[in-house]
């Protein structure tokens, strides 16, 4: 199915959103601008987009430590995630959650999660209150959080419960710092949650096309059937497991060569402009547009009240 | 009024509350029984009594019978408390608990806290605990220090049926993640539980007996024990200010104080072995906060700094008993400063 011009301006901008952001975190970490441990989605942009864009404010998601990337393709204000990971009051989770927990239940985007593994069962509930209503709910995993006993525990759970769940497995080859052909035993992430008894998909997690194609046959199979279903995209992280990491388990010119060979926003700007959907211009004018909204959301999330001693203690309870 | 099993209690106030409000949700191990098998469903009704007939009256999507799967049963609770649901998840045994820790530790007692406030999760997680029944070190554990140690969970533990009641409505009801801790060698225990729409607010102790000489804290089984004692005591003309606690956070630290202050004696008894336990925390906060109130030394019941063990004799050796709490008693009124 052809998407029209403002859907693909959309995906394109939400894709150019998250590199920008991440671009930008990674630069003002390195400034010892933000603090503590930050986890950077650069490279993936086309998976978080490429599902997300079939998605609406009672379908829920939930993410990964790496969750930047989801949070603002499932609709989480940009200005306010800068401001949270900048430690402020007026962040989207009022300073409390930082990288690893940023998080906005109002658009259903579930939170990132410090711990791996630990979103599929919470994605399970989430499929049970949408089942109801004819919405879906996803996980998203990486190759490492394949391997988590709980992972295994959500996908029997979604397929005895008949649950409209998608896992969807973001390979980009790295469990942290250790290859995906070690950490993953069985020849195939897809095959293995196919033997829970779910359908699967595949598709190359640098092409939004493909990503977004397969995606609206997953959803729409899961919404019909209301069962859940796998999806595996392969794709490629640029930066490291985390910021500072070094890399060292790269190859040889390994991170020239998906930039380069890999990279999804060069792959969408070709295929539209070889097609003739956009045009260079119009491209150009999202990307001027997408770097002056990071560069605005810096600006506002240093100048940005921050948390006062006494904060600590709210929100831990609504009444206690 | 009507005298009713804790066990029946809690069964008919999960009905009650699942007949009030169609966002309430049951889930966990066999609390239907019998799926996929020949006996069909509710062939068991919930092995412990607790969900007998829920199935067949709110069905499957209401009463929800999973896999032996403790952390998808709390991820999947939590998942739709989330997002509208109050879930009910049962962990058959609390030993289970080292099975789901982090969807309890790291996700369900968090997320409203790492959120900024923005979300609910209104989700109660049932767990049978307790000796008694020679069950050894895996399924005979009181694991309320270590819930109550972690901020964002409320933690309950009735000890009658009429408390049962008002507290699991509360917690059914209550906006924050409640552990509700059930007692298995209570689930049998009579008592009068009050007829129609009952709550019991949490974080407000029961004062069981009034006496002048020594405060008696106890939760769940230890009440009885307590009573018991108190009894014995009695007769040598001791008298006990025994306090149920109830919840154990929010913890009703007024109640504590105010008896101690009045008694100047304080024996805490408590299922669980010593080290960092409840017994500790309650003997940190009256000697903070009410030290010269104090005559003598706190003194605590529990169980060893041990697994609970298997043999009669052995269970019997662990756990704390009336008799055990009578002589730690008649040592606190026997002692004179040096």
């Amino acid at each position: 199915m052809q998407l029209s011009r403002d859907a693909l301006l959309k995906a394109y901008r939400q894709m150019k959103t998250i590199r920008a952001f991440e671009n930008r975190l990674h630069d003002e970490i390195a400034l010892g601008e933000i603090a503590g441990f930050t986890h950077l989605y650069a490279g993936q942009e086309a998976c978080a987009v490429g599902v997300c864009e079939h998605l609406g404010p009672k379908d829920y998601i939930i993410s990964t430590h790496r969750g930047h990337g989801h949070c603002i393709a499932k609709g989480c204000d940009v200005v306010d995630m800068m401001k949270e990971l900048y430690g402020s009051r007026e962040g989207l989770c009022k300073g409390r959650g930082g990288s690893m927990h940023i998080a906005d239940v109002n658009v259903g985007m579930l939170g990132a999660n410090g711990i791996v593994g630990a979103g599929a069962p919470i994605a399970v509930g989430a499929g049970i209150s949408a089942k109801a209503t004819g919405h879906v709910s996803i996980a998203f995993s990486g190759d490492g959080a394949c391997n988590q006993g709980t992972t295994f525990e959500a996908m029997n759970m979604a397929v005895v419960l008949k649950v409209p769940v998608i896992f969807v497995y973001e390979n980009n080859h790295y469990s942290e710092h250790t290859g995906v052909d070690y950490a993953v035993g069985a020849d195939s992430i897809l095959d293995r949650a196919g033997a829970f008894g779910m359908k699967t998909f595949r598709a190359d997690g640098t092409d939004f096309f493909a990503v977004y194609e397969t995606m609206r046959e997953v959803i729409e199979y899961c919404r019909t059937t209301k069962l859940p279903a796998a999806v595996e995209l392969d794709t490629e992280r640029y930066f490291g497991h985390f910021e500072g990491d070094p890399q060292r388990y790269r190859g040889p010119g390994e991170l020239d060569r998906i930039r380069e060979e890999r990279d999804c926003l060069k792959t969408f700007r070709e295929k539209v402009t070889e097609a003739k959907l956009l045009d260079g211009a119009d491209i150009d004018a999202v990307d001027a547009e997408v770097e002056a909204l990071i560069d605005r959301a810096v600006a506002e999330a240093k100048a940005a009240e921050k948390p006062k001693p006494e904060h600590v203690l709210e929100d831990v309870y609504i009444s206690y | 009024m009507a005298i009713k099993m804790i066990r029946e209690a809690i069964l008919e106030t999960i009905d009650a509350e699942m007949a009030r409000d169609e966002s309430v949700i049951m889930l966990g191990e066999d609390i239907v029984g019998g799926n996929g098998a020949p006996g069909g469903p509710e062939a068991i009704g919930g092995i412990w009594s607790t969900s007998t007939g829920l199935w067949a009256k709110y069905g499957p999507d209401r009463v929800i019978d999973t896999p032996i799967s403790e952390s998808a049963i709390i991820g999947a609770a939590s998942g739709a408390a989330l997002t509208g649901k109050r879930a009910i998840a049962e962990i058959m045994f609390a030993d289970f608990i080292g099975v789901c820790m982090d969807q309890i530790w790291n996700q369900v007692a968090k997320f409203r806290y790492m959120f900024g406030g923005k979300s609910t999760c209104p989700i109660v997680i049932r767990m049978v605990y307790g000796a008694g029944f020679n069950a050894a070190a895996q399924h005979s554990q009181s694991i309320h220090a270590m819930v109550t140690a972690m901020p964002g969970l409320k933690v309950v533990m009735p000890s009658t049926p009429a408390d049962a009641k008002g507290l699991l409505t509360q917690a059914i009801r209550d906006d924050d993640p409640v552990i509700f801790l059930e007692h298995k060698a209570l689930y049998a225990v009579k008592g009068d539980v009050p007829d129609g729409e009952y709550l019991i607010p949490f974080g407000h102790a029961r004062h069981v007996t009034q006496g002048d000489d020594i405060t008696l804290l106890a939760t769940g089984m230890m009440v009885g024990f307590a009573e018991k004692a108190a009894k014995q005591l009695a007769e040598d003309g001791i008298g006990c200010d025994i306090i149920d606690l109830r919840t154990t956070s929010p913890l009703d630290e007024e109640a504590i104080l105010d008896s101690v202050e009045r008694t100047g004696r304080l024996l805490i008894v408590d299922e669980s072995p010593p080290r960092c336990s409840l017994a500790t925390d309650l003997s940190a906060i009256v000697a903070n906060k009410a030290f010269a109130s104090l005559r003598a030394p706190i003194e605590m019941v529990t169980a060893p700094h041990t697994p609970v063990p298997f043999a009669r004799e052995l269970e019997s050796a662990y756990l704390p008993s009336p008799d055990k709490i009578v002589t730690a008693a008649t040592r606190l009124m026997s002692y004179k400063r040096g």
